[in-house]
């Protein structure tokens, strides 16, 4: 019996995932039930939430990047966003709802970084859903207290020149981050520029890749 | 409201959007943000009044003291002014 003593690989040689054969918990439950009174009593619909769920998945930080790319070669757009980061990227045709947005800027003597320590807020309507890790308690707790120990995991290494901004985003502000712009990038266009832009230097866990 | 300002070392229980790590702290108003409605109250579905927000910028020095990784670092954070008490700089 050749498959004796691998049931519990699959064929490519991984373990196999565990259903996920738990009962709902106590908020999960508190979900659904509002969710079906809500399409019972005509509030919404099924199909209706399905594409709100597929608006949210469809937004991500392409959106931000067209922002940032904007702002290195545009100046008068650099400053408006500078002032008034929802205001600005509303004005850029991104549906950002009511969002409201401030843009930190990295430069040679200044990184930022965003974190939210009391959840896991997020500019979610510019960058699609945050990655996991932002959310976890690891991320939340460290980055407040020894944001250069969690760049430096990132593969960020900092000058000890270069002074540390940590945003905690605690109430109804949400950031990005606008990266430095690399060098050699002068004669790039925007569609270029924006290549370079990554989630991760958006949130300054990262920086923007070089041409 | 004065630039330098505490934050008040309350520990109310409830919904309240001032870390923990930052009460007792003393800090400098970056930028006022306007009025936002109180989130202490719209946590629980209540009627909320408009409370001024503020960002305030503190040094890592003053966060974590000699725990700092690099003191001039900076933490900046959302905090309502009904938290904050006007103080004289450090």
């Amino acid at each position: 019996m050749p498959h004796d003593h691998h049931d519990h690989l699959s064929p490519s040689g991984h373990p196999y995932r565990a259903d996920d054969d738990t009962s709902l918990s106590y908020w999960q439950t508190m979900e659904i039930a509002v969710r079906e009174l809500l399409v019972e009593n005509g509030v919404t619909t099924a199909a209706e939430i399905a594409v709100q769920i597929e608006t949210m998945d469809a937004r991500n930080p392409s959106n931000g990047a067209k922002v940032v790319a904007r702002a290195w070669a545009d100046p008068a757009f650099h400053a408006a966003l500078m002032d008034n980061a929802g205001d600005a990227t509303r004005d850029m045709g991104f549906d950002i709802g009511p969002l409201k947005l401030i843009a930190v800027e990295n430069t040679a003597d200044v990184h930022n970084m965003i974190v939210c320590t009391l959840c896991s807020c997020y500019p979610r309507n510019l960058l699609g859903l945050p990655p996991d890790w932002y959310k976890s308690r690891a991320y939340r707790s460290r980055t407040v207290r020894e944001p250069r120990s969690v760049l430096a995991e990132f593969g960020v290494n900092l000058a000890d020149t270069t002074q540390v901004r940590v945003h905690d985003s605690t109430a109804d502000m949400r950031y990005i981050v606008i990266p430095a712009r690399p060098q050699g990038t002068e004669n790039m266009s925007q569609t270029e520029l924006a290549a370079l832009v990554t989630r991760d230097s958006m949130i300054g866990t990262g920086v923007a890749k070089t041409p | 409201m004065t630039q330098t300002v505490r934050v008040k070392t309350l520990m109310p229980p409830g919904h309240v959007r001032t870390p923990a790590y930052l009460r007792g702290k003393i800090g400098v108003i970056e930028r006022s943000l306007g009025a936002f409605p109180n989130p202490e109250d719209l946590a629980y579905g209540h009627s909320a009044a408009a409370k001024p927000l503020h960002r305030v910028r503190f040094t890592m020095a003053e966060v974590w003291g000699d725990a700092a990784e690099n003191p001039d670092d900076t933490l900046d954070a959302e905090i309502y002014e009904h938290w904050l008490d006007p103080c004289d700089a450090p």
